[in-house]
C-alpha cells in the first residue's frame, strides 16, 4: 500500500513537474516572443529615425530655409534702392518722398488678406478682420493721395519755355 | 489665381516701383515714373484680390468690405492731394507717414490674431520667425507713427517747434528699447500673448513719442527723412511676415531712400545723425523777434528803387530763397520780379541751398509751383563758384545758409556747414523783416559788410515794390 502510494506520488509529483517545466517554457516562449517584437519596434523605430534623418539631410541640403531667399532680395533691393535714389536730382527730393510714401503703402496687401481672411467667424478672427478693414483705408488714403500730390508736383516743374527774348546775353 | 503666378505680379509691382523712383532722376521722366508707380500699386493690389489664397477665404462680405475702405481712403486722400498748399508739403509728408506707420501695426495685430489666415501658424503658435518679423514690423510701425504724429504737429505749428527736452530722456529711452527688446524674446520664447504683444505695441508708441518730442525745428527736415526711412522698414517686416516681395522690396527702396535722404540734410546743416537724435538743436521758426541785444552796429538799409536800380543794371543777379519767402508767400511776386530783369537783358539764377525749406527738395517745390523754369534753379555744388561772377546775391528770406561764420568761426554752432557763397558776389541784397537772427540763433557777419544793403520788410511786398519800382 506505502509502495503503492509512493508510486502514484512519484507520479504525481513527476507530472506536476513537467507541467510546471511546460509553464516555465511557455512564459519563457511569450518573453521571448515580446523580446523580439520590442526589438521589431526598435529596428523598425531606428529605421523610421534614419528615414527622417536622411530626409532632413536631403532637404536640408537641396533646399535653403526660404526666410534666406526673401532676405537675400531685401539686401539687393537695398542696393537698388541706394543707386536709384542717389540718381535721383536734388530738385525733385520732394516728390521722392511724397512717391516712395505713396508705394510704402504697399502693404495694403497685409490689410486685404485679413479681410478676405475665412477666420471671421471667431473673436479673434473678426477683430483681425475689422483691423484689416481699417488698415485698408489707411493705406487708401496714402494711396491715393501720394500718387495724386506728386502728380500735381511734377506737373508743375517746367523747363524754360520760350527764353525771354535775349535772356541768355 | 496660381501662387507662382501671384508672386511673379508681385515682383512685376516691385520692379514698377523701382522705375518710378528711377524716373525721378529727371523731371522730364518723372511723370511718367509716377505713372509706373501708380500701376505698380494697382497690380499688387489686383494681385492680392485674385490670389487663391483670398479667393479661397473671402465671401461677398469681404469684397463690400474692401470697397467701402479703400472708398473711405480714397476720397479724404484725393480731396487733400488737392488741396494741400506745397508750403504744407513736409506736415502733409509727416502725416503720411503716420498713417503708414498705424497702417503697419495693424496689420502685424491681424496677423498676430489670425495667422492661420497669413499661413504662419495657429493662434498662440506662431512660428517663432514670423514672430520676429512681426514684433519688428509692429515696432517699427508704431514708432513711425507717433513720431510721425509728433513731426506733423510740430511742423504744422500745432506744436511749438521748440524742442522739449525731458530730463534724463536717453536714459528713458534706452530702458523703453531695453524693454521692447526684452518683450520680442519673450514672445519668441514663451507664450505668445496677446498682452505681451500689446505692451510691445504700446512701449513703441511711447519710444516714437520721445525720441521726436526733444528735437527742434531746424532739425525736422531730417526727421522727416528718417521717418521716411523707418515707413520703409515697417513695410518690409510686414513684408516678411507675409513672405511677399513686393513689400520686402518696396521696403528695402523706402528704406534707403529715406536713409540717403536723412544723410544728404544732415550733411547740409554739418550735423552728425546720432547729435539730431539726440535732439535739443534749433528753436521756433524766424526765432523770437527780439533776442539779438548787444551792439547796435551800422547796416546799410536801401530803399526797393535802390534794389531795382542795382540789379536792372547788373549783368548776373542771383537769387537766394530761403524758408522765409515761403512763409510770405513772396515766390509768385520774386518769379515776376525775376521775369522783369530777364527782359531788361539780366541774366537770372536760383541757387538753392540743400536745407532752404523744411523738407529735402522743398524749395524746388515752392519754386516751380510759381512757375519758375527748373532750369534756372541751380544747387549749392552747381552755382557756388558762380556768385563771384555774379554783380547781385539777391537773399530773400534765407539767413544761415550764407552766414561766412560757418567757414571761419570754430565757437559758432554752425560752424563746418556748407553755405551760399553771397559774399563774393558784386552787392548783396538781403530781403529781411528785421534784424533777427536765424534758426540757428547766430548773428550773421554779412549784415554789416560794406557791399551788403538791407531791404527791410516783408518779402512779398519788397518784391512787389521792387516790380513797381522797374516799371
Amino acid at each position: 500500500m506505502m509502495f503503492f502510494m509512493q508510486d502514484s506520488d512519484k507520479e504525481m509529483a513527476a507530472q506536476t513537474a513537467e507541467e510546471a517545466e511546460r509553464t516555465v517554457e511557455e512564459i519563457r516562449e511569450t518573453a521571448e516572443a515580446a523580446r523580439q517584437a520590442a526589438d521589431n519596434l526598435d529596428a523598425s523605430a531606428d529605421a523610421l529615425n534614419g528615414q527622417i534623418g536622411a530626409l532632413q539631410a536631403l532637404t536640408d541640403t537641396a533646399h535653403v530655409n526660404e526666410f534666406i531667399y526673401l532676405f537675400a532680395i531685401f539686401i539687393l533691393a537695398i542696393f537698388v534702392g541706394y543707386y536709384v535714389v542717389w540718381s535721383v536730382t536734388a530738385a525733385l527730393h520732394t516728390p521722392l518722398m511724397s512717391v516712395t510714401n505713396a508705394i510704402s503703402s504697399v502693404v495694403i496687401v497685409g490689410a486685404l488678406i485679413a479681410v478676405g481672411a475665412e477666420v471671421a467667424d471667431t473673436a479673434a478672427g473678426g477683430w483681425s478682420m475689422a483691423l484689416g478693414v481699417i488698415a485698408v483705408a489707411l493705406a487708401s488714403v496714402n494711396i491715393f493721395g501720394g500718387f495724386m500730390v506728386t502728380q500735381r508736383m511734377l506737373a508743375m516743374y517746367k523747363k524754360k519755355e520760350k527764353p525771354a527774348p535775349k535772356a541768355q546775353g | 489665381m496660381n501662387n507662382n503666378l501671384t508672386a511673379i505680379l508681385y515682383i512685376a509691382a516691385g520692379i514698377l516701383f523701382i522705375m518710378a523712383l528711377r524716373g525721378l532722376s529727371s523731371p522730364e521722366t518723372s511723370r511718367r515714373g509716377n505713372q509706373f508707380g501708380m500701376i505698380g500699386m494697382a497690380l499688387a493690389v489686383a494681385a492680392t484680390l485674385f490670389s487663391a489664397r483670398f479667393l479661397e477665404g473671402a465671401e461677398w462680405t469681404s469684397w463690400i468690405w474692401i470697397v467701402l475702405a479703400i472708398a473711405a481712403g480714397a476720397i479724404p486722400g484725393a480731396l487733400i492731394a488737392k488741396k494741400v498748399p506745397m508750403t504744407s508739403m513736409p506736415q502733409l509728408v509727416a502725416f503720411f507717414h503716420a498713417l503708414v506707420g498705424l497702417a503697419a501695426v495693424l496689420i502685424a495685430w491681424s496677423a498676430f490674431l489670425a495667422p492661420v489666415a497669413y499661413g504662419i501658424g495657429e493662434p498662440g503658435a506662431i512660428k517663432v520667425q514670423s514672430i520676429i518679423e512681426m514684433a519688428i514690423g509692429v515696432a517699427i510701425g508704431a514708432i513711425t507713427f507717433s513720431g510721425s504724429l509728433i513731426a506733423f504737429a510740430k511742423l504744422d505749428g500745432r506744436m511749438s517747434g521748440k524742442p522739449i527736452i525731458l530730463p534724463a530722456r536717453h536714459i528713458i529711452n534706452i530702458a523703453l528699447g531695453a524693454v521692447a527688446l526684452l518683450l520680442i524674446i519673450l514672445l519668441c520664447t514663451g507664450v505668445q500673448s496677446a498682452f505681451l504683444f500689446f505692451l510691445l505695441t504700446i512701449v513703441a508708441f511711447a519710444l516714437g513719442f520721445l525720441l521726436i518730442v526733444p528735437i527742434g525745428g531746424a532739425d525736422m527736415p531730417v526727421v522727416v527723412s528718417m521717418l521716411n526711412s523707418y515707413s520703409g522698414w515697417a513695410a518690409a517686416g510686414i513684408g516678411f511676415t507675409l513672405e511677399n516681395m513686393a513689400l520686402i522690396i518696396t521696403g528695402a527702396l523706402v528704406g534707403s531712400s529715406g536713409a540717403i535722404l536723412s544723410y544728404i540734410m544732415c550733411k547740409g546743416m554739418n550735423r552728425s545723425f546720432i547729435s539730431v537724435i539726440l535732439g535739443g538743436f534749433g528753436g521756433e521758426d524766424s526765432g523770437p523777434a527780439g533776442g539779438d541785444g548787444g551792439e547796435e552796429r551800422p547796416v546799410k538799409q536801401g530803399s526797393p528803387d535802390d534794389a531795382a536800380f542795382i540789379m536792372k543794371n547788373a549783368g548776373k543777379v542771383i537769387i537766394v530763397p530761403g524758408y522765409g519767402m515761403a512763409v510770405a508767400q513772396a515766390q509768385h511776386s520774386l518769379r515776376e520780379m525775376c521775369d522783369m530783369l530777364k527782359e531788361e537783358g539780366v541774366d537770372v539764377k536760383y541757387a538753392i541751398h540743400p536745407v532752404a525749406g523744411r523738407m529735402p527738395g522743398h524749395m524746388n517745390v515752392l519754386l516751380a509751383e510759381a512757375s519758375v523754369p527748373y532750369d534756372e534753379v541751380f544747387e549749392l555744388e552747381d552755382i557756388n563758384s558762380e556768385f563771384s561772377t555774379a554783380d547781385v546775391a539777391f537773399v530773400i528770406g534765407a539767413n544761415d545758409v550764407t552766414n561766412p561764420a560757418a567757414k571761419t568761426d570754430k565757437s559758432s554752432p554752425i560752424y563746418g556747414m556748407p553755405i551760399l557763397d553771397v559774399e563774393n558776389s558784386g552787392t548783396v541784397l538781403f530781403v529781411k523783416r528785421g534784424m533777427s537772427s536765424g534758426y540757428a540763433g547766430v548773428q550773421n557777419e554779412l549784415f554789416f559788410r560794406d557791399n551788403t544793403m538791407m531791404l527791410f520788410g516783408d518779402a512779398k511786398k519788397m518784391c512787389e515794390d521792387i516790380i513797381k519800382a522797374m516799371e
